[in-house]
């Protein structure tokens, strides 16, 4: 199958490969796997103090298309804010990256794991704020 | 032709609808019905024998492939109870599982850049028992307490288990060729 050039882009320089400190309270991390194809997705957002994201890091294993959707959610989550990230849909990721039916639960992936990612944060606060 | 396309698998091959099933009768069973239906045998029936026949012998081997194995056994199984095991939807997986394929992949990954095979075997060693372990679970939730949700969620890490195991197996005889 071809992949579209945005993806190969994505998939030869993935941006924002990495991790962040998970014990951040800033930081909130989102893990997602999809088991038909065994698909792996780690996605983590840090926050500022303004609660606007500040910085984005993913790992992936898994297919060219689902390492491309994780790698262009880390470039659209910056800046947004946790609601604004929250919307953010699978139908976009898969347009954008112009991503065949067969390729579209990698998106789907990777908008699980926005969603993850935030509950994750949203949680955290919730909790501090209990404290 | 006693068999009939609206049996199901399990019927089919006169087996209890249930995850542990005894291999050596469904493989016998399997032959027999491969024999009884086969289209040669209905050379000189009518058409709608003949279609019959193979519509037969079509459902007895996708039939055997689905019990042959144990993941897609117990997905059938969940299945004939009305369950999708929504292993394209449900990316919801427990954390420390995935947690163990995130490091299985990055072990994986490192044993390959040192063509490391006796690390690969190691570690395709370790999810053959977890696979193992999942499937004794399967065996309780499906067949002991008919938990189908919960075993819903086995088949789902078998799943995954099942790809990994692959990609491993792929990689070992990949460096063994080399």
């Amino acid at each position: 199958m071809a992949y579209s050039d945005k993806v190969l882009d994505h998939y030869e320089n993935p941006r924002n490969v990495g991790t962040l400190d998970k014990n951040d309270p800033h930081v909130g991390t989102g893990m997602v796997g999809a088991p038909a194809c065994g698909d792996v997705m780690k996605l983590q957002i840090k926050v500022n103090d303004s609660g606007i994201i500040e910085d984005a890091k993913f790992k992936t294993y898994g297919c060219g298309s689902a390492i491309a959707s994780s790698s262009l959610v880390t470039e659209w989550l910056k800046g947004k804010s946790l609601d604004e990230a929250a919307q953010i849909k699978n139908s976009a990721i898969a347009e954008e990256l112009a991503l065949p039916p067969v390729k579209i639960h990698c998106s789907v992936l990777a908008e699980d794991a926005i969603k993850a990612a935030v509950a994750d944060l949203k949680a955290k606060q919730t909790d501090k704020e209990v404290a | 032709m006693t068999q009939s396309i609206t049996q199901n698998h399990f019927e089919l091959f006169g087996l209890p609808a249930q995850f542990s099933i005894d291999l050596d009768k469904l493989n016998q069973q399997y032959r027999k019905v491969q024999s009884e239906v086969h289209p040669d045998r209905f050379a000189a029936a009518s058409g709608a024998e003949r279609l019959k026949s193979m519509q037969l012998a079509t459902q007895a081997n996708e039939a055997y492939q689905t019990l042959k194995h144990p993941t897609s056994r117990a997905r059938y199984l969940l299945q004939l109870h009305g369950i999708d095991t929504q292993e394209d939807t449900n990316t919801a997986m427990p954390g420390d599982f995935l947690m163990l394929q995130m490091e299985w992949r990055e072990a994986m990954e490192e044993a390959t850049d040192a063509r490391d095979i006796d690390a690969l075997e190691r570690l395709l060693a370790e999810m053959r028992k977890t696979g193992r372990q999942f499937q004794q679970d399967l065996q309780q939730q499906l067949d002991e307490n008919r938990a189908f949700e919960e075993a819903s969620g086995t088949v789902r890490k078998l799943s995954f288990i099942d790809k990994v195991q692959a990609d491993v197996e792929q990689t070992i005889s990949k460096l063994e060729d080399a």
